[in-house]
């Protein structure tokens, strides 16, 4: 097992390498100039050459390519064109808000999901089943930003509950912190819920036609051990798998909610960035957001191992 | 203590508190304005950048030398006294006695005759004044002292503009930095300070009094000019990209002022009593199809100008700002009509009725053959990309060739730097606005400028515009300056550097507790909350 682990960790360097590279590549080519963008719309096309003389975006692919490794592999992911502030320290102020979404959004979803799935399977067929499979299909095409505004409209405008908009952080109190996420979480969570709870419907039903199923409520074990003990925990390693897949579409989401309701985090830091060409902030975030999406990864196969001994590596 | 005391003791303060407690509350809120700016403050340098935003943080932080007025006259601001001697060719600036930067400095003239130097080589009216020019410098710490080799009768308008870039005046060693440099310390002399630490990019930037400021002793809050109080211990800017959150966050109190509602929810917010819509900049934003000058079709003079005639302001800015007339103005020609330089000279082109057969007829007399017209739009912006469609559809309908590339303003100027042919890359025509004080007078006007090479992109050469333009800096007075601008703008409708499309007055939003905003620019001081 530890070896294994370091094997993979170890895998991540050429990975982010590749992720690197490509990512570096890929803004070199699209369209757009930082210096542009800085110099505002009325400075003419010679001041526009300068700034980019001086922030040395004139210079050649490979050298400003070379710069940035060089730099990425001292540790240092660069300074933003257009704030002069170190990409890692924009980075560390932005992380707070978008993991606090993140966890909470996790935890609504998977306290909501699951028991969701595990019902619509128990039910399979009859009206709880079906009421909850539409929760699902319209948790899934309904889009993340027209959940913010319902949500939004309701609780924060009409009820008065919650706030519109912003971020408090935690060290300013539990419940300012917390009031702050709660739409935003229930607005990322809707297509995660969906996500989960079909996953956990289609696993358990796979799982309650199993002869130990049928064995377990044979020797009289009440409906609620035979769900919650018996078969969840071997419909388990499906819904671990889409929980971590699902990394990905909660940092795509996670972009949309945070313009919505107005939280600075990485989402927001990535598409203010993208929008100015601010390349070395682009850059530091897209690594991050690898980086990150490859260790969920990890621990996610390191999870196998807990809900299935069967498993080793 | 007793008991009974005790008891008796936490009585009354329990009694009280309901009273005193929400008075201290609301002596601290009205001693902090929420504030949602157009967009972020990405960039603190207001030399280095033009862009709005950062101008109007530059005024928070930052002290001019003059200030105009609502009659758009330039008015002392951190100086004590200003006189030309030696017909007019020296120029002796005295500041005022007692001001300070934030970090506890005093204010010198050799801090700002450097100021003046690092922003004369970015500002287009400040490099009009450098170019005439012998020498600036300071005669001793309150003088500032400049030889002209000409009379530039401007040069209060110059060191009072409210336009980007502005005239900020900043330590001696700070202001020594490179023009194309970004300063990142933020240290001015103006009635608040930036709170660095405070400072989240992309989501919140932090002010407080500055409580060494001194403001002007006597004059009238105007524009920038007069005395600046300041009322609000803390400011902050809370970003927020989405309109209709901005919109929410207005209606449930969040914030105290939103700075540029979107058109399409003027309406939601005029229907709440506790919010204010009102417009306080007069000048507008004009709106304009820039050509490139390089390329046919529109290297063509013949055919920029058979395309006035296709011209309809008035759809343009209904696309833009709705069926509501207050909200623009249809009859623009090349200055906004609030500017002293305004006239109708030459105008008929404009008003006459529209006639696309007509328009078609003149193209092809002007020798227009199908050429592919490259029209960039940025989708991105609800006003430019409005702008764009219905400029794009004028210039189909007038029977141009036209190949719509929507896209992100990002890429728009990118690629309106370039200077290849349409098939290579490069554009014809992209839409934009401005603030209508960039428009206000030739001086700072960068569309209307004929210089070739060194114009603005699109790169016209237009020797005659070039030559008025001359001409007015040295025009005597306001009179000669007003017929000198009527020929640019006949010059204009000849040269055609742009196509005027209309001009849009943005409307601003408070709440209704939040009173005595100044007119001009979203200013800070002089404000109240209530």
């Amino acid at each position: 097992m530890g070896i294994y682990f370091l094997r993979r960790v170890l895998a991540t360097i050429p990975v982010m390498a590749v992720v690197a590279l490509f990512v570096f590549s890929l803004l070199y080519i699209a369209p757009g100039d930082p210096a542009a963008v800085i110099a505002g719309d009325q400075a003419s096309p010679e001041q526009i050459a300068h700034i980019r003389a001086s922030l040395g975006l004139d210079r050649p692919f490979i050298v400003r390519f070379g710069d940035w490794l060089w730099h990425i592999v001292h540790g240092d992911l660069g300074t933003s064109i257009f704030t002069n502030l170190p990409v890692s320290h924009m980075i560390a102020q932005r992380i707070e808000p978008t993991l606090s979404l993140m966890i909470l959004t996790l935890v609504v979803s998977l306290v909501i999901a699951i028991p969701m799935g595990v019902v619509a399977a128990w039910k399979q067929g009859k009206w709880q089943d079906r009421l909850i499979m539409v929760f699902a299909v319209l948790g899934f095409s309904t889009p993340v930003f027209v959940i913010g505004y319902v949500l939004a409209f309701v609780f924060a405008l009409q009820l008065r509950w919650l706030p519109v908009q912003g971020f408090v952080p935690i060290e300013q109190g539990f419940w300012p912190f917390l009031r702050t996420l709660i739409l935003p979480a229930f607005t990322l969570g809707g297509i995660y819920i969906a996500l989960i709870a079909r996953i956990t419907r289609a696993s358990m039903l796979d799982v309650l036609s199993q002869d130990y199923v049928r064995t377990a409520r044979a020797k009289g074990l009440g409906e609620r051990p035979v769900l919650f003990v018996h078969a969840l925990k071997n419909a388990a390693v499906p819904i671990v798998t889409v929980v971590g897949l699902g990394v990905a579409l909660l940092i795509g989401g996670a972009v949309v909610t945070e313009s919505v309701f107005a939280i600075p985090g990485l989402g927001r830091l990535t598409v203010d960035a993208i929008l100015r060409r601010d390349y070395p902030v682009i850059q530091g975030v897209v690594l991050l957001f690898s980086f990150v999406y490859v260790l969920v990864n990890l621990a996610i196969d390191l999870l196998y191992t807990v809900f299935d001994p069967r498993i080793r590596y | 203590m007793k008991r009974r005391a005790f008891l008796q003791a936490a009585a009354t303060t329990a009694a009280l508190l309901p009273l005193s407690a929400p008075r201290i509350g609301h002596a601290a809120e009205t001693r902090l304005l929420k504030f949602i700016p157009q967009a972020d403050l990405a960039i603190l340098d207001p030399i280095w950048t033009t862009a709005y935003v950062t101008r109007n943080h530059g005024f928070l932080v930052f002290d001019t030398l003059f200030g105009i007025d609502a009659q758009f006259r330039p008015q002392l601001q951190m100086l004590e006294s200003a006189g030309a001697e030696a017909d007019g060719t020296i120029w002796r600036l005295r500041l005022r006695d007692g001001l300070k930067f934030h970090d506890g400095e005093p204010v010198l003239a050799r801090d700002c005759v450097a100021s003046i130097q690092r922003w004369g080589k970015r500002d287009a009216f400040g490099s009009a004044l450098l170019e005439a020019s012998d020498e600036i410098s300071a005669a001793d710490d309150r003088t500032i002292v400049f030889r002209l080799k000409q009379p530039f009768p401007l040069l209060p308008d110059a060191l009072g503009k409210a336009a980007s870039n502005m005239p900020a005046m900043m330590p001696e060693r700070l202001a020594k930095t490179d023009p194309f440099t970004a300063v990142t310390e933020m240290v001015g002399s103006g009635p608040y300070r930036f709170k660095t630490s405070e400072r989240v990019p992309g989501s919140l930037v932090v002010y407080e009094r500055f409580n060494d400021y001194r403001p002007r002793e006597n004059g009238t809050p105007e524009w920038i000019s007069g005395p600046k109080i300041a009322h609000f211990d803390r400011i902050e800017w809370h970003v927020v990209p989405d309109s209709a959150t901005a919109a929410g966050a207005l209606q449930s109190g969040e914030v105290d002022w939103w700075e540029q509602p979107s058109f399409d929810l003027l309406g939601l917010l005029k229907g709440d009593g506790n919010v204010v819509v009102a417009q306080i900049d007069p000048t507008g934003f004009p709106s304009l199809a820039r050509f490139n000058h390089l390329w046919p079709p529109f290297d063509n003079p013949a055919i920029r100008q058979a395309l006035l005639g296709a011209v309809s302001e008035s759809d343009e800015m209904t696309a833009v700002a709705g069926t509501d007339t207050s909200l623009w103005r249809g009859d623009l020609g090349y200055f906004p009509p609030a500017s002293p330089m305004a006239s109708a000279a030459g105008m008929e082109v404009l008003r006459a009725p529209r006639d696309y057969e007509k328009v078609k007829r003149d193209l092809a007399a002007a020798g227009y053959k199908g050429e592919r017209v490259v029209a960039m739009i940025a989708t991105d912006f609800p006003v430019l990309n409005a702008m764009g469609v219905v400029g794009a559809d004028m210039l189909k309908r007038a029977g141009l060739n036209v190949d719509v590339q929507a896209t992100d303003w990002g890429t728009v100027v990118q690629r309106r730097a370039k200077k290849d042919s349409p098939a290579s890359g490069g554009w014809s025509v992209f839409f934009t606005s401005f603030s209508g004080l960039d428009q206000f007078t030739p001086a700072g006007y960068i569309a209307l400028r004929g210089n070739g090479d060194k114009a603005w992109f699109g790169w016209p050469t237009a020797p005659k515009l070039e030559a008025l333009r001359d001409q007015w800096f040295a025009a005597p007075d306001l009179a000669a300056q007003k017929k000198i601008c009527e020929d640019i703008q006949r010059q204009a409708f000849i040269d055609v550097p742009f196509l005027p499309l209309g001009l849009y007055y943005q409307p601003t939003a408070h709440r209704s507790n939040v009173t005595d905003l100044l007119k001009g620019l979203p200013l800070f001081w002089n404000v109240r909350k209530t």
